[in-house]
């Protein structure tokens, strides 16, 4: 007996599928034959690990549904942290405050001096990864290029104005917040995304900060409808050496989902504000969420080192929040921006998570 | 008494799968093991991680037949989670001596230990599901997962006819088995 027939005969044995001949028949087999009993035996194990394993995934996908639904209905409550600290601060204050002082002093003097011998960054030894749309359309390539230009032309966009650069971005708050890196809009007249439909929007920029890297647009158009809560959260600590990673972005005209894993906690040159991930981009993923494998964005695709292959750096995703707060301090409008920190992605495969994501996902195309 | 037929009736409906039963757990001792997670250096991700391992813990003991509540389930669940909880600090060594909360506790290790090896056992029924690659894993979890039947899976794949997707699943399912066999060796 061939063991993918022993295998459907176990099958149908478990499940009480066979009749009376074929199960007085199967037992003799199994009484002549050891090496088939044998063989019984193992696919039987097999199977009930099987089942089980089915019962397993689908019980915990009720979990987070019930979850989910439940917090949705405010049926249960994210609670905040009790209040241990104030009673600590009560106790401390005053060390604290000199302690506060001094650690202020010693930050400034090492941040102004690390901000001078780092930020220099060498620009031919690593690239920004937005894409040059004005030197593509000068390369006169194939007719698709031309299509593409074509097509980015009508539309919302600025008639007779070519694209200058392009890079993703993404929400940041469904109202219609997105953050993309400093560069891909620098300059920019005005700036145009595209989702992963094709639909445009006008978006104007809210707020650029070139240290970090990082821009925070604001979708300003009438066909934009606000979105619910995001999907994903965003981390306000780094990722651990070897996690999986994943991104999406738009190098081409079309969404592209790459994997791979964080390699080093500091990016280009021990830069503490970049991290270095295995994760593969090209110009175009630009200001691109970088996700952990529960959804979580960690950081955001900018440059990658020209000389040495895979190497790509992302702006870590504690830098959202300090540019967002710095935002707020002289934006009264900002206020009300408020970052997603739970993700409802965790556990989930990683094709529904896609599924959830790409719709938060945008080209952004500067004029 | 009665609110003790009511949580063996709650465990029975876990054990069938049933989401009002699941909805009910979660509503009556979710707040309490958020607590305990949050007051001890914990976030409200940690808490929805640890309740939700502590309802498998509790999910395989309903199956398993054997489990005879000894304590109320709320007691049960503390503890479960607590153990979770202590284990979880110290892999992230933020090792803390004391755990800070009111509850009473009941020892619940040998069923941890249980939790664990079925644990193990289905991380390596996922690992050799995942590494089995498309369309044979697709063609799986809709079979044995999601319970379609062979017709609407032959449809939905493409195949000419049941037969054909069938003989295509038996396959699959031989590839299945001996990478969760090779993974099974290793960790022995």
């Amino acid at each position: 007996m061939e063991e993918i027939q022993v295998l459907e005969a176990v099958e149908k044995y478990i499940r009480g599928e066979m009749t009376q001949e074929e199960k007085a028949f199967f037992e003799e087999l199994r009484k002549t034959n050891p090496e088939v009993d044998q063989l019984v035996v193992e696919q039987t194990m097999f199977y009930n690990q099987l089942g089980n394993f089915s019962d397993w995934k689908n019980y915990k996908s009720a979990l987070h549904d019930v979850h989910n639904h439940l917090l949705e209905n405010g049926e249960i409550k994210v609670e905040a942290p009790k209040a241990v600290v104030r009673e600590l601060w009560k106790k401390y204050k005053r060390v604290m405050a000199v302690a506060a002082t001094i650690a202020g002093v010693t930050t400034f003097l090492i941040a102004s001096s690390v901000s001078i011998y780092t930020r220099k960054k060498n620009l031919e030894e690593i690239q920004q990864l937005r894409r040059d749309f004005s030197r593509e359309v000068t390369s006169k390539t194939n007719d698709v290029r031309k299509e593409v230009d074509a097509k980015i032309k009508e539309g919302k966009a600025p008639k007779n104005i070519p694209v200058r650069s392009g890079g993703t971005g993404f929400l940041i708050d469904g109202k219609g917040y997105l953050v993309t890196n400093a560069h891909v809009v620098k300059n920019a007249n005005s700036v145009i995304i595209v989702n992963n439909k094709g639909q445009e929007f006008r978006a104007s920029i809210v707020h650029i900060n070139a240290e970090s890297d990082l821009a925070i647009l604001k979708i300003k158009d009438e066909d934009y409808k606000p979105f619910g809560p995001l999907p994903y959260a965003i981390r306000k600590t780094g990722a651990e050496l070897g996690e999986e990673l994943f991104t999406l972005g738009y190098p081409r005209n079309e969404i592209v989902y790459s994997e791979g894993y964080m390699s080093a906690k500091t990016g280009y040159k021990n830069d503490s504000i970049t991290c270095q991930i295995g994760v593969p981009a090209n110009p175009g993923n630009s200001g691109g969420p970088v996700f952990n494998k529960n959804g979580e964005v960690i950081g955001i695709i900018n440059t990658r080192q020209t000389e040495a292959e895979g190497v790509v750096f992302a702006v870590t995703s504690k830098n959202i929040f300090r540019v967002l707060d710095e935002i707020k301090k002289d934006d009264s409008s900002a206020k009300n921006i408020r970052l997603p920190l739970t993700s409802s992605l965790k556990n989930l495969e990683r094709t529904q998570q896609i599924k959830k994501i790409e719709d938060c996902v945008f080209m952004v195309k500067s004029y | 008494m009665k609110s003790i037929t009511n949580e063996i009736a709650l465990l029975e409906g876990l054990a069938k799968d049933d989401r009002q039963a699941i909805e009910t757990i979660y509503k009556q001792h979710y707040g309490m093991v958020q607590s305990l997670i949050i007051n001890n250096n914990g976030t409200a991700d940690d808490a929805r991680d640890i309740f939700q391992e502590a309802m498998i813990v509790l999910y395989e003991k309903a199956r398993s037949g054997s489990f005879e509540l000894t304590s109320q389930l709320k007691t049960y669940i503390y503890s479960i989670c607590r153990r979770l909880w202590l284990k979880r600090l110290q892999q992230q060594q933020k090792f803390i001596p004391e755990l800070n909360g009111i509850e009473e506790t009941i020892p619940v290790e040998e069923d941890l230990e249980v939790h664990d090896r079925q644990n193990g056992e289905l991380m390596m029924m996922e690992k050799a599901m995942n590494s089995l690659g498309e369309p044979c894993k697709s063609l799986l979890e809709a079979y044995y997962l999601q319970k379609k039947n062979m017709t609407e899976i032959a449809g939905n794949f493409g195949y000419t006819n049941a037969d054909n997707a069938k003989n295509q699943k038996y396959k699959c399912l031989m590839r299945l088995k001996k990478l969760f066999f090779t993974e099974y060796k290793n960790n022995r």
